[in-house]
């Protein structure tokens, strides 16, 4: 009596020879130990705790263990106003708050069957163009420094500074904005906030020049990056890849183009698709967004008229400041707004936004009540993270932490 | 979008609602909710109509980008299992539901989509929705030895037991929840609408509700 130790997952080299009657009585000693990848690493962004399975260098299984950063947040979305809900969605995905926010704002507009006015919408895209940048740079520069290069990343956040600096001057918080709302922004843009956007969009491109003569032609960073981690187009449409990890894979799909939300259908700007899926792609295409998403700004700056930043209906966002001081009605509409909040019609929508990192969708259900019934939030790296096992197969192990690098992961977003 | 657009989007979205509302069986439901396709239907259908959502030329839905629970616990079938489709050579989506209690496996689809293996983990993880034939139907989102599933409706916010790190006993210790302060939940229904009896004014308010309490023509 003997048992067979005969695994999917083992590599060829690995797995037993058949005897000539099909009943292969060989036991196989496997030589292969196991690997506490993280959860305090610096190369898991963040809280990823992968158990590698090893054989000598070589990864063959990685199994990752999520909900380290878990705080409940659709459970808490349930129990709080609209208004309330919001700041939550900043707290995801730090790294690209106003994106997120897009979102829940975007389902709850959707659900009340309100229009908001055009200049809103033209901050928003700007804003969410802004936010593309701040992820991007951060994603393709800690990238960097997994792999070994250093000084990108120092470059990149003295970059993204002056990204924050916007944030700070339009909605008085560098990282939590609660800036996007159901119903329009929060308030308009500062003066001169507009002049200084611009100014940074006419000098960012000579930036990217310079970050991309530090690593796209850089010799080890293309040994560490160059067909690793491939993911063809097949396997990236059934793991529900989207955003530049899909269109390293050779997808060209965008919704921001497909699905066009806001002022994305009265910009131009090209969508980067790659047809290799490495590693290398996915820094390539992120490279080509940033570009892209100047010209967006720069766009949205040159069509922006003056006019108003949200709704002008006081049951949904709230009066301005000097009419409270003085109308009875601009107070209770204030009062009641930040106490009770507005009741939604019940029904249910998914509403997706191309987030930096892919597609990120809220499904909303409302009841006709003031607080949702039920939020789910879709997050992009949850998709992304869950290929990690077929994506570093076979890898040896530095090559996985190239591989998390590349898929820019976000813990607040997976474990919510 | 242009206007002309969305309009050829919902009609093409509602041919397809009533092809698979009257051809496919199986469907309870196929409709446009708010223009989104929505198609309800039972669990022994679900397999096959996924596959042929999938596969369809005309549907083409290749990826699936969402799976989430629902819970209703006044509903016989507590929970709806909600599946968010896309289909991007067709630029379309589309929403499949099928309901549920604790006991009943709904039919796992992990073999149609490998992205669904995470998504069902985490319905069964926040829901205890079970799914057959799931492979790794483990918990994913919750704590190591996590009990309960959070996202039911008749879970509390603050949960049953917090940690905190014991000084003497040098590790991390797990204790029921004690709250300096009551869970408030506030009922925010305007006073002008909600309260309508001010103290010692209830026989106006019997009144105005058309209520009468004990026996007639004895005194209200």
């Amino acid at each position: 009596m003997s048992d067979i130790v005969l695994r999917k997952d083992l590599p060829d080299t690995l797995t037993p020879d058949r005897s000539g009657d099909g009943r292969s009585l060989q036991t196989v000693e496997i030589d292969s130990h196991s690997l506490n990848f993280g959860p305090q690493h610096p190369s898991a962004h963040g809280v990823l705790r992968l158990v590698l399975e090893m054989d000598g260098e070589v990864v063959t299984r990685a199994v990752p263990h999520i909900g380290l950063l878990h705080r409940g947040t659709e459970k808490l979305i349930e129990h709080k106003t609209y208004m309330q809900a919001l700041p939550y969605f900043d707290r995801l995905d730090y790294v690209s708050p106003m994106c997120e926010e897009h979102a829940f704002a975007l389902a709850t507009e959707k659900l009340l069957g309100i229009e908001i006015p055009d200049r809103a919408k033209w901050i928003r895209t700007m804003f969410a163009e802004i936010t593309r940048v701040l992820n991007h740079l951060l994603s393709v520069t800690s990238f960097g420094l997994d792999t070994g290069a250093l000084t990108p990343a120092l470059w990149g956040y003295e970059e993204r500074e002056k990204l924050l600096e916007f944030y700070e001057a339009a909605s008085g918080a560098r990282y939590h904005a609660n800036y996007f709302r159901p119903g329009g922004v929060a308030k308009d843009l500062p003066p001169g906030l507009a002049d200084r956007i611009a100014a940074w969009a006419t000098e960012f491109p000579g930036f990217i020049d310079r970050l991309e003569s530090m690593l796209t032609a850089n010799r080890i960073w293309k040994q560490r990056t160059v067909g690793i981690g491939v993911f063809t187009t097949e396997q990236a449409l059934d793991w529900g890849w989207s955003g530049p990890n899909l269109r390293a894979s050779g997808v060209p799909w965008d919704l921001r183009r497909s699905q066009p939300y806001d002022m994305y259908d009265k910009v131009e700007f090209n969508i980067p698709v790659a047809r290799n899926g490495d590693c290398y792609d996915r820094y390539l295409i992120r490279i080509a967004e940033m570009r892209e998403s100047v010209r967006i700004v720069e766009q949205c700056l040159a069509q922006m008229q003056p006019g108003p930043v949200k709704i002008q209906d006081t049951k949904i966002s709230p009066p301005p400041r000097r009419e409270m001081k003085r109308s009875m009605e601009a107070l209770i509409h204030h009062f009641k707004l930040y106490t009770e909040g507005y009741h939604v019609p019940s029904g249910a929508t998914y509403t997706v936004v191309e987030t930096p990192k892919g597609e990120f969708g809220v499904y909303l259900i409302a009841d006709g009540s003031n607080r949702p019934y039920r939020c789910k939030i879709r997050s992009t790296g949850f998709a992304h993270l869950q290929a990690i096992d077929e994506l570093s197969r076979r890898h040896m192990l530095a090559d996985t932490v190239a591989i998390i690098g590349s898929l820019d992961l976000v813990f607040g977003e997976i474990d919510r | 979008m242009t206007e002309r657009a969305l309009s050829a989007r919902t009609a093409h979205l509602g041919a397809l609602a009533f092809r698979l509302g009257t051809s496919v069986p199986g469907v309870l439901w196929a409709g446009l909710e708010k223009g989104e396709l929505l198609v309800r239907t039972t669990r022994a259908a679900l397999i096959p109509l996924m596959t042929l959502l999938r596969d369809d030329p005309r549907c083409q839905f290749r990826q699936m980008m969402d799976l989430c629970g629902v819970d209703f616990p006044e509903r016989a079938e507590r929970f709806d299992v909600v599946y968010n489709l896309l289909s991007v050579t067709l630029n379309q989506r589309c929403r499949v539901i099928v309901t549920t209690d604790e006991a009943t496996p709904v039919p796992s689809v992990h073999e149609l989509w490998s992205s669904a293996t995470w998504w069902e983990r985490e319905c069964y993880d926040l829901f205890g929705v079970l799914f057959s034939n799931q492979p790794d139907l483990r918990r994913i989102l919750t704590d190591y030895g996590f009990e309960g599933h959070p996202l039911r409706k008749d879970f509390p916010l603050t949960g049953y037991v917090e940690v905190r790190y014991d000084v003497d006993r040098r590790q991390v210790v797990y204790e029921p929840v004690k709250l300096t302060q009551d869970f408030r939940s506030f009922d925010f229904t305007s006073p002008w609408e909600g309260m309508t009896t001010l103290p010692g004014d209830e026989k106006a308010h019997q009144d105005r509700q058309g209520l009468v309490f004990g026996p007639p023509g004895q005194g209200r």
